[in-house]
């Protein structure tokens, strides 16, 4: 395999500077996921992306070639891998253990991969890069094809929302470049994908370690006449993904520079918005017209999904974070209580009764589990019955929360259909959401009161935070008014 | 819908989104403003994010004294210009011990981390909004947007929080703190493109100019000032050279240079075959010494 490739330094640099400029302008953006176990070649094949892209400068290289003599596995050849193996500790143990985030860019595209590792240990991490990511680069061993971990990868992406799939068959070339090897495994494949109901997916066979088929096509698979890698990574469509139909601008910041000005800042999370839009404030339900659309570069006649906007009302109303300003003709769920999928992250089991912090979208609120109705097996995907949820376990739950909060089903916004769990004790986010549905106030167990935290729990409560003030403790009395 | 957000669009919203974010969660946040191009476009986030009004925090430079003298000529107008408040803070015991850069090896530890360790600690801010990119390091390609720090200021790789989607946790004990980098998605060419497509000011040092310099450990040393100690037989030499990175100008290497444009420099900078981080003697020496640093308080 030859080491030239298309992507050499754009001749425009050189030539005309402003014009590719210019052309880089409008690129999009599109944020990936890698998954793959440890063995499958994931860094070497985000090495290779980065290093057929030209994205590697010299001093990395001399960097990583030092390093390969010391630790990496290639022999005598640069170690790829390196480039991507990020923390010294995990460079030793010769493992990736976290999420990391790698940069490069096309004509067409500024990518942002994030890089997870395929540890069963580790769903809390995949599913942690999966939630930003529009596409997932699903990693094949071609020695072994479909495994247990291709189905556990498959099914977080999926859950987490990503729409679009590339299944990566790689180590080819151990396989002698078999044909045959690759439409066994991905008609495998697509059976699968069927049960998850995934339907934009892609296949491509390729060696990441000599680099067929990653940025370059490969000349050792003439029976191939689809696209490469990075090909599919440029065209993809995704254009189709905003959803533009329902209006969500969750205020996150009311900025109050005068008297005479009251704006109320967000992210747009989906539809589009424009002045004179009739809108209702939720929860409260007010409703009053859009006056404009401020921006530091002047006003919007209109704003789409994922611009950080300024809205501005015709009427002198009180709205505050954690509020959202939704068309009247098409509103979310407005409640306490709602259904969803959860990823544990933590060692200490999710339990019900026990009170947690959470954080939708920008809205806190204490609450608690009400019921654990199955753990998900996510190598089989069989449903279990459970009484509580481990470290990296994923589970159908109901939850009772503090206050009503503004939602919609994840499915149909990944922004306003999910929520973090916060530990009250540690803060340290122990858990991850997705909305399935709402529940209403009767067919939920009505739990945030008093008769679940015993009299003696608030009296110890309170002595410790009376005496021992430097533990921080929370005052518990006082959550419960 | 006809319009579409381009990658640039979409970095200056979600910068902007964090920012607001850090304003209305934290009690007492800052901005660590370095005075470089990255702190450039942060603060230019910053001013869009909370317009019509001005940012809801101050702004500080933690100065080790050894800066070039352009960046604090730059540094006060801009800050001047936007009506912001600005805190300088600098180890004073670090210049009465003398700590400088020629004789002390643990030079950057005292003047910078340590000093601003303290500053953090004296204001007693609980967010504190850093430039750094993803892109920088290899020991940042894993780095929160909010990272989380103990008492002691110190960031454990193993100990940080799951950050999912763009539901950022906020949730700190007294004395803990975030450090927040808003530009964690953006990587160099996409800071240059923004600086120019918008226009921002920054400091002339990266525009090619004839510079005094003397060449040490394969490095063009700037003589910014008279303190600049030279060795036996050096001799500065005006050379037309540029920066590519700013800090203390004993510790930064100019690049030789004839970019005197904004495109210029991205040219040379997409031809260029050597990352930005090369001209800065911090962590040149092992692979791995960003990491240490950073487990100590360095950003």
């Amino acid at each position: 395999m030859s080491t030239e490739n298309n992507y050499q330094t754009d001749s425009l640099i050189a030539t005309d500077i402003d014009a590719y400029l210019k052309q880089h302008e409008n690129k999009e953006i599109l944020r990936f996921l890698t998954c793959g176990n440890v063995d499958d070649g994931k860094s070497t094949l985000i090495g290779r992306l980065l290093y057929d892209s030209k994205m590697i400068y010299e001093d990395q290289l001399e960097s990583i070639t030092k390093d390969s003599v010391k630790s990496g596995t290639t022999g005598e050849t640069v170690d790829l891998a390196l480039l991507v193996d990020g923390l010294q500790a995990e460079r030793e143990q010769g493992i990736t253990i976290d999420v990391a985030y790698r940069y490069f860019s096309t004509t067409k595209r500024k990518f942002i991969i994030a890089d997870t590792p395929g540890h069963e240990q580790y769903t809390r991490n995949m599913a942690t890069g999966a939630s930003n990511c529009q596409l997932a680069v699903i990693l094949i061993d071609a020695r072994y094809g479909v495994q247990t971990q291709t189905r556990r990868h498959s099914f977080i992406a999926n859950l987490l929302g990503i729409k679009h799939i590339i299944v990566a068959i790689n180590k080819m070339d151990i396989k002698d470049y078999s044909e045959q090897v690759y439409n066994d495994i991905r008609k495998e494949y697509t059976e699968f994908a069927r049960e998850l109901e995934m339907d934009d997916v892609h296949f491509v066979p390729l060696s990441a370690l000599v680099g067929d088929n990653v940025v370059n096509k490969s000349d050792n698979m003439p029976w191939y006449q689809g696209e490469t890698l990075m090909n599919l990574l440029e065209n993809i469509e995704l254009s189709q993904d905003a959803n533009v139909d329902a209006v969500r601008f969750p205020v996150q910041y009311v900025n109050r520079p005068n008297l005479d000005f009251r704006g109320y800042c967000g992210t747009l999370a989906s539809g589009v918005l424009k002045p004179g839009d009739e809108i209702t404030v939720l929860p409260s339900g007010v409703e009053s017209k859009v006056k404009a659309l401020v921006t530091y570069d002047g006003d919007l006649d209109e704003a789409i999904p994922g611009e950080a906007i300024t809205v501005t009302l015709e009427d002198e109303i009180d709205a505050s974070r954690g509020d959202m300003i939704v068309h009247r003709n098409n509103q979310p769920h407005v409640g306490s209580h709602f259904k969803a999928t959860v990823v544990w992250m933590t060692e200490k089991p999710l339990v019900s009764g026990k009170q947690y912090n959470f954080k939708v979208g920008v809205s806190e609120s204490t609450g608690i589990l009400t019921k654990l109705d199955s753990q998900i097996d996510v190598n089989t995907l069989a449903e279990n019955e459970a009484s509580e949820l481990k470290l990296n376990e994923i589970g159908q739950c109901e939850f009772s929360l503090g206050k009503p909060v503004v939602f919609d089903a994840y499915k149909r916004n990944r922004s306003t259909g999910s929520f973090i769990i916060i530990d009250r004790l540690t803060n340290v986010t122990i858990g991850a959401g997705m909305i399935t549905e709402a529940v209403s106030g009767s067919q939920a167990q009505q739990v945030i009161s008093p008769e679940h935290i015993s009299d003696f729990e608030i009296e110890l409560n309170a002595l410790i935070r009376k005496h021992f003030p430097h533990w921080d403790a929370k005052d518990l009395g006082g959550l419960l008014k | 819908m006809t319009k579409k957000l381009t990658h640039l669009q979409h970095l200056e919203a979600e910068s902007i989104h964090i920012m607001r974010e850090v304003a209305a969660e934290f009690d007492n946040p800052v901005m660590l403003y370095s005075v470089g191009k990255d702190s450039a476009v942060m603060l230019h986030l910053a001013m869009k994010a909370f317009a019509p009004g001005k940012p809801p925090f101050p702004l500080m430079h933690i100065d080790t004294t050894w800066k070039f003298k352009e960046m604090i000529a730059f540094r006060d107008q801009r800050v001047k210009e936007l009506g912001l408040d600005l805190l300088v803070h600098s180890n004073q015991q670090g210049i009465d011990d003398g700590i400088n850069p020629f004789d002390h090896a643990r030079y950057t530890d005292i003047m910078k981390t340590d000093a601003l360790k303290a500053a953090l600690d004296k204001y007693g801010f609980d967010a504190a909004f850093g430039g750094a990119r993803r892109d920088e390091e290899k020991s940042r390609a894993k780095e929160r947007v909010y990272s989380f720090r103990d008492k002691n200021h110190r960031w454990d790789p193993k100990q940080q929080r799951p950050e999912l989607w763009n539901t950022y946790n906020s949730k700190v004990n007294q004395g803990e703190s975030i450090r927040v980098f808003p530009l964690s998605n953006w990587t160099e060419l996409d800071i240059w493109q923004y600086i120019h497509l918008e226009g921002i000011p920054i400091v002339p040092l990266y525009y090619a100019a004839l510079r005094p310099v003397v060449e040490r450990n394969g490095l063009k040393i700037m003589v910014d000032d008279d303190r600049m100690r030279l060795e036996e037989g050096e001799e500065p030499k005006m050379e037309m050279v540029r920066f590519r990175t700013l800090g203390c100008y004993p510790l930064t290497g100019a690049v030789e240079s004839n970019a005197h444009t904004l495109p210029e420099i991205i040219q040379e900078m997409l031809l260029t075959t050597t990352s930005e981080r090369q001209g800065r003697a911090i962590d040149h020496d092992e692979s791995g010494s960003m990491e240490k640093k950073k487990q100590e308080g360095y950003f």
